[in-house]
């Protein structure tokens, strides 16, 4: 494992990693993000979904540092007694989660559609591209909202897990887009280089030379546009449950928690809001300048 | 010099005219309808009043009642009533005000779908006498007639008729008729434009038959639920009123020199609902019975709950706890009907166990999110005051529009309902609430289905009993059955403040409604 590591930082990409400050600084900030979120409940102080451990008395509190705040309740605790740092570092693991989960799967749809355009051509691609002109003539938030407000109204009394699951689904179904597009384009220079052209005289079936030829020889761009998509799909989960169509109030992302926390801004309880605030632009951030750090060092012209 | 006068009377001329004077105000929801008797909602009522007239109606400063569309009333024997029509009344599509009408309006409030029989009570038939007099027969002496008069309000019989909205809109389905969305009244102000949960607009009516106090000519009301939102658009001046400001806000806006703050406390209880009628509740792990069923459970939730704190923090102090189902300024209500079980949740634990539910239970919880003070937050600091006893209330929350007919549906298990008196008599509440749900008004908000054969006595013999010292001592002894049954648990009276520009004029009801007859803006 360490071995891997030295031998990952002594390699090209390793070198300019260790050369960035900013990619240094966002990976650790990352990676206290990610770790925090994956192990919450070891991590969190509290767990602000046991009911029995809420108290009403406790609500409101300011975070430690003022005079009325207490040392339990670091960043202060919101309108029900919730502790703060714990609710956003559960709420950071929902975000998390569900951003990764929705460019996991747009990046599967995307590629998949780009490699069968790309690689089949015809009617086939003529139709796939349409498809992705018209997702693209709407914003993302709006196709976003439509999905999940339609998959509200069809399934009003289901479980809330299926919430998460229409949120995936709706983020999804907008970001698939992206790949698609880039691998196309990449897949049509490949198609007609000699090495697809020497498969293809021998025999080798099509699906398999799109998934044994052209599929590595494309995945670079994917991997630096899916970074910053991680990013993007944390927004606009947050943005979604923010105007209540997200995560439910029960188990908060971090949209769910700032827009709780907005009722409270202008009586001066500012914590409910501003903390998980502060931690999505810490997570938004550092993955956006570790995709853009990427996208530098994989180019080999800017090197 | 004369240049300079010519151009000061082109200014003069070209000004617009100094009394187009919109008033613009918000609160959480929008109305459920414009059909007068087909959802009694407070908010509604209230604004159907600036719009359509009852006979008579409070005084917004004494809250004696007076006369509107009646002038005068007698009794001609104990059980008949003798009204007196205004005349020269025209509605606001010109067409005269008459007994027809009347007779037609308190009829259509009789109604089967009619959501206002609790204020028809005990009419049994109302007759027209000649063109501007009707009689009203109740069935037993009334003493409470004229108080239930002041939430009848009066529409066109031949508008109605010819608009296939001569029946109210049944709530419970969601089929719409004409009078849902177009209006016609006799009141100060017309309905202009009205787009549900976005705006409403109402226009004042040149041709009102009283002289007109307001100054205001256009009604502009835009609902907004978030808190903080409705808060930003008073401080940004968008708005001039805010009927239910979040206490967490009242602070800032006392400090804020254009606004001020309208303290009062509302005639209203807040309280919870358990169904008391089904074998098993859906979504309850408990299968074959209804824990709610029995009175020991129902008395552990409401020894769980921790209201004092409730109202400390989450209300900041704007409620006042209390173990009656009414508030304060209501006949039957006493010192002693206030008191509340005591917060032990020891011993709502121990009282669980003896009912045999140790380990507690799931049960459904609904509630609404825009229509009481806080009610979202309320509710969910109840659901882990119950977690601590093992209770667990899977809480869902609703808008008003859906929460009221899905509760009316009888599809909650536990659900939050507030209950204002318009009539400052506690047979209003008891008659909704606990009477067994029945013909006419009878448990009509009754959606717990909690029933007792002695609890339905009392009510019959207070809607029959004359004497007035009598009466008061059974709607106490009911609404003391109703603590000991703990058929609903109270939980507070609401205090309602009033946020508002400086420049805005009016008087604060107990009912929390504008009378917008009196409303002034400088």
């Amino acid at each position: 494992m360490i071995a891997a590591l030295r031998h990952w930082l002594d390699s090209d990409i390793g070198y300019s990693f260790r050369s960035s400050p900013t990619a240094l600084v966002a990976a650790l900030i990352a990676l206290v993000c990610g770790i925090a979120a994956l192990f919450a409940p070891w991590v969190a102080p509290h767990n602000p979904f046991d009911l029995v451990t809420l108290e009403l008395a406790n609500a409101r509190l300011p975070p430690a540092w003022y005079a009325e705040g207490s040392k339990t309740f670091l960043l202060g605790t919101d309108d029900q007694g919730r502790d703060i740092l714990s609710a956003v570092i559960y709420g950071a693991r929902i975000s998390l989660a569900v951003g990764l989960a929705s460019v996991v799967l747009s990046v599967v749809v995307g590629v998949t559609l780009g490699l069968l355009a790309g690689y089949l051509g015809g009617w086939i691609d003529a139709f796939l591209m349409r498809l992705c002109d018209v997702m693209l003539s709407f914003p993302a938030i709006l196709v976003a909202l439509l999905i999940a407000g339609v998959g509200r109204a069809m399934f009003s009394n289901a479980h809330e897990t299926l919430a998460f699951g229409v949120l995936i689904l709706s983020i999804t179904l907008t970001g698939w887009v992206q790949y698609a597009r880039t691998v196309r384009g990449s897949t049509l220079v490949e198609r007609n280089k000699e090495y697809v052209q020497a498969a293809r005289v021998t025999g080798v079936s099509s699906l398999r030379i799109m998934r044994r030829h052209v599929l590595p020889n494309v995945l670079g761009p994917v991997l630096v546009l899916a970074t910053i998509h991680v990013a993007t799909a944390i927004i606009t989960e947050a943005t979604l449950s923010f105007l209540g169509v997200g995560a439910p109030p029960t188990s908060p992302s971090l949209g769910t928690l700032i827009r709780i926390g907005n009722d409270y801004l202008f009586s001066g309880e500012w914590w409910i809001t501003i903390f998980p605030g502060v931690m999505l632009v810490l997570i938004a951030l550092s993955v956006n300048l570790l995709g853009d750090w990427l996208r530098d060092a994989l180019n080999p012209r800017l090197r | 010099m004369k240049i300079r006068i010519a151009l000061l009377c082109a200014a003069l001329l070209a000004a617009p005219p100094a009394f187009a004077k919109p008033f613009k105000w918000s609160s959480a929801s929008d109305i459920p309808t414009w059909d007068i008797h087909s959802q009694n909602n407070a908010l509604g009522n209230g604004v159907h009043a600036a719009v359509y007239e009852s006979l008579v109606y409070y005084n917004s400063n004494s809250f004696k009642i007076e006369a509107v569309l009646a002038t005068a009333w007698k009794p001609i024997s104990p059980t008949q009533m003798r009204f007196s029509l205004r005349t020269g009344v025209k509605f606001h599509d010109g067409s005269p005000f008459t007994a027809d009408d009347a007779v037609f309006s308190l009829q259509r409030a009789m109604h089967k779908n009619s959501n206002y029989a609790v204020y028809t009570q005990g009419i049994d038939r109302v007759v027209k006498v000649d063109a501007n007099t009707i009689d009203v027969f109740t069935k037993d002496p009334n003493p409470v007639l004229l108080n239930q008069l002041t939430e009848l309000r009066m529409m066109s019989k031949a508008w109605s008729e010819k608009n296939n909205s001569a029946a109210p809109m049944d709530i419970k389905t969601k089929e719409e008729n004409f009078a849902h969305r177009n209006t016609n009244g006799t009141g100060p102000f017309m309905l202009k434009e009205w787009q549900p949960d976005q705006k409403m607009v109402l226009a004042a009516n040149p041709n009102w038959w009283a002289k007109k106090d307001a100054n205001v000519t256009e009604i502009i009301y835009t609902p907004v639920k978030s808190a903080a939102t409705r808060m930003a658009a008073l401080l940004s001046g968008e708005i001039d009123f805010v009927l239910d400001p979040s206490p967490q806000d009242l602070d800032r806006i006392r400090a804020n020199r254009d606004l001020k703050v309208l303290d009062g406390v509302e005639n209203r209880t807040i309280f919870f609902g358990m169904d008391q009628f089904r074998d098993e509740l859906p979504g309850s792990n408990i299968k074959g019975k209804n824990p709610l069923k029995d009175q020991r459970v129902r008395k552990a939730l409401y020894q769980a709950i921790d209201i004092n704190t409730i109202a400390r923090v989450t209300l900041r102090g704007l409620g006042q706890p209390t173990g009656a189902l009414v508030a304060p300024q209501v006949t039957g209500w006493t010192e002693a009907i206030h008191k509340r079980h005591p917060y032990d949740v020891a011993a709502a634990q121990k009282l669980l166990a003896e009912a045999g539910y140790k380990d507690g239970f799931e049960v459904d919880f609904a509630c609404p999110n825009n229509r009481y003070i806080n009610d979202e937050q309320i509710c969910q600091a109840v659901t882990a005051m119950w977690a601590k006893i093992g209770v667990k209330a899977k809480l869902r929350t609703q808008p008003l529009a859906t929460y009221f007919p899905m509760i009316q549906r009888y599809e909650a298990s536990i659900y939050m309902l507030g209950w204002g008196v318009p009539t400052f008599d506690a047979l209003y509440s008891l008659q909704s609430l606990v009477r067994s749900v029945g013909v006419g008004g009878d448990g009509n908000y009754n959606v717990g289905r909690y029933s007792n054969p002695q609890m339905d006595a009392l009510v019959e013999r207070t809607k029959k009993e004359t004497d007035l010292k009598l009466r008061t001592d059974l709607l106490t002894k009911a609404l003391a059955l109703q603590n000991e049954d703990i058929a609903h648990i109270p939980l507070h009276n609401q205090v309602i403040p009033w946020a508002m520009k400086k420049k805005v004029d009016l008087v604060h009801r107990a009912d929390n409604r504008i009378d917008w007859r009196l409303l002034k803006v400088q």
